[in-house]
């Protein structure tokens, strides 16, 4: 189950989604100061041409192009399927995985660059008793 | 330096064996390969012992305690799929360094059914896109898909190539062929690997006694040896889109690179391959990853039956992940004995004839986790 709505209470199911003062939420990323690299989540050290202390904290973008993608009919126990698995290209360069929403799981429903957006979904993951987390999805832009 | 040489190597018949233990496995490997040599536990002057599931577990040891504790050192290691290949290589090195004269190397894995990791714990599957190998593999696929137009039928063709391979390799796991119709019509695991695209979850063991050239002359071993031409690993090289996609094409490429260098050799001239065709996927991207042709031009090769026993370059002759299964730790020395099996002249039904250079790869690793590959170039003595 997911919605819409967001709450203040639910936790981010991962690290790299943050939320603002103002309840707003958005996507860490950090850029490197030596080499121009665009990371997703924080760090310290460059992984790309390993200067330190260059990185630059930065809100990814929002937007962005379907790279690749799976229809995933098998997951792990308790996932419900089929979804689309995809690797999205964030209109500032950054690389981001995630689930599409809001689109048919069907091949013939999916074509190489459509423009997709990021999306604030509450949902209950498997393993953690029902409880939401704050996560991210793609919709159609 | 010495050159390095495989003066005897097996494999179990892969299977699945949970009323054995991992130990177990490995001292069968372990001991067909000294037979192999006409060597004993007492002639090893080292072990490297690969195994993953129980990576703290002392394997080595535990395996010496069931066929000789002699005292020599252990080493155990894990290295994702590249494990058997790893212990292999530390191995190597340890005779080019002068060590030793003659060491033993095992990959062994005792593995469940069904899809690797899931364990407990929040998980993100579902919600932000899958972390199963199976999808991984799927985004790989559908990057060539982008780029070159490589169809669902020409990945589903590795699968039906590989099965075919296997029917004559006593040692698989399967030994089905496995008709295009029925490949593409398996149960879809993740678009577009189908269950018959995906490697088996199997238990089994590899092992392989390496001697340097001096130990190979003293025992006058030369008639069963086979040359390690060149031991590569490395690690992915930073990629842009690795953080979304894991990547198994820079690290194989750069092992390729290196590899072919330094063994004065090219694509060209290698007669088969035994490469990580975990799944039907990888398979094609890891030709051109390989060099045995140029970018784009995978999904041709496996068209025309170039990679196909009898073809110009066979790849997968054993029958492959796909096929002959992938017990993790074990693959990167068993794909060595299957080289190793058609320099000798000794491959059976499957042998490529004339074959002179052969190479084996791995590449494993997983979401957030980086990539370890290996390349092996071994030459016929």
């Amino acid at each position: 189950m997911s919605t819409d709505t967001t709450t203040a209470e639910a936790p981010p199911l991962t690290p790299i989604i943050k939320t603002a003062e103002d309840g707003s939420h958005y996507l860490a990323g950090c850029k490197c100061g030596a080499c121009g690299k665009l990371f997703v989540g924080e760090r310290k050290i460059c992984a790309a041409c390993c200067a330190r202390d260059q990185m630059k904290p930065v809100r990814l973008a929002e937007t962005g192009k379907l790279y690749a993608w799976s229809i995933v009919h098998r997951s792990f126990p308790g996932v419900k399927t089929p979804f689309i698995d995809v690797v999205v290209d964030l209109a500032d360069g950054a690389h981001l995985k995630g689930t599409l929403e809001g689109v048919v799981p069907d091949n013939s429903a999916l074509a190489y660059d459509m423009p997709v957006k990021i999306a604030w979904r509450e949902a209950a993951p498997v393993n953690a008793g029902g409880k939401t987390y704050l996560t991210y999805v793609f919709v159609p832009a | 330096m010495s050159d390095v040489f495989i003066v005897g190597v097996d494999m179990i018949k892969f299977g699945r064996f949970p009323d054995r233990t991992v130990p177990d496995l490995a001292a069968e490997a372990a001991l067909l390969a000294l037979d192999d040599a006409g060597l004993t536990i007492r002639d090893m002057q080292a072990l490297y012992c690969g195994n993953l599931g129980q990576a703290s577990g002392m394997v080595g040891q535990r395996m010496l305690a069931e066929i000789g504790q002699t005292g020599i050192p252990v080493v155990n290691v894990a290295n994702a799929c590249a494990t058997g290949a790893t212990a292999f290589r530390d191995g190597w090195m340890s005779i080019k360094a002068g060590l030793y004269d003659l060491v033993l190397a095992v990959g062994v894995e005792q593995m469940g059914k069904g899809l690797l990791g899931g364990g407990g714990g929040v998980s993100p599957e579902g919600l932000i896109g899958s972390g199963t190998m199976p999808a991984m593999f799927a985004h790989i696929g559908n990057e060539h898909t982008r780029k070159y137009g490589t169809t669902f039928e020409q990945f589903a063709k590795v699968s039906v190539k590989n099965h075919h391979h296997s029917t004559m390799n006593p040692k698989s796991m399967y030994r089905v062929e496995t008709p295009l119709q029925e490949v593409m019509g398996a149960e879809m695991i993740s678009f577009p690997n189908t269950k018959l695209m995906c490697s088996v979850n199997v238990d089994g063991s590899a092992a392989a006694v390496l001697a340097s050239e001096a130990a190979v002359k003293r025992l006058g071993l030369m008639d069963r040896a086979v040359r390690i031409r060149n031991s590569t690993m490395t690690s992915n090289p930073f990629e842009d889109r690795q953080m979304a996609m894991p990547d198994f094409s820079g690290a194989t490429r750069l092992a390729a690179k290196v590899a072919y260098e330094a063994a004065g050799v090219g694509p060209e001239d290698i007669n088969l391959i035994e490469l990580h065709d975990c799944f039907a996927t990888a398979e094609l991207v890891h030709y051109e990853n390989l060099g045995i042709c140029k970018d784009g031009e995978a999904g041709r090769l496996i068209d025309e039956g170039v990679t196909a026993l009898g073809g110009k370059v066979p790849v997968n002759v054993s029958g492959g992940l796909l096929s002959k299964g992938h017990p993790l730790g074990a693959t990167g020395i068993a794909n060595i004995y299957e080289v190793a099996t058609h320099l000798r002249g000794k491959a059976g039904q499957r042998q490529v004839e004339g074959a002179r250079l052969g190479l084996t790869h791995v590449v494993g690793g997983g979401p957030g986790m980086g990539t370890a590959c290996a390349i092996h170039i071994l030459e016929k003595v």
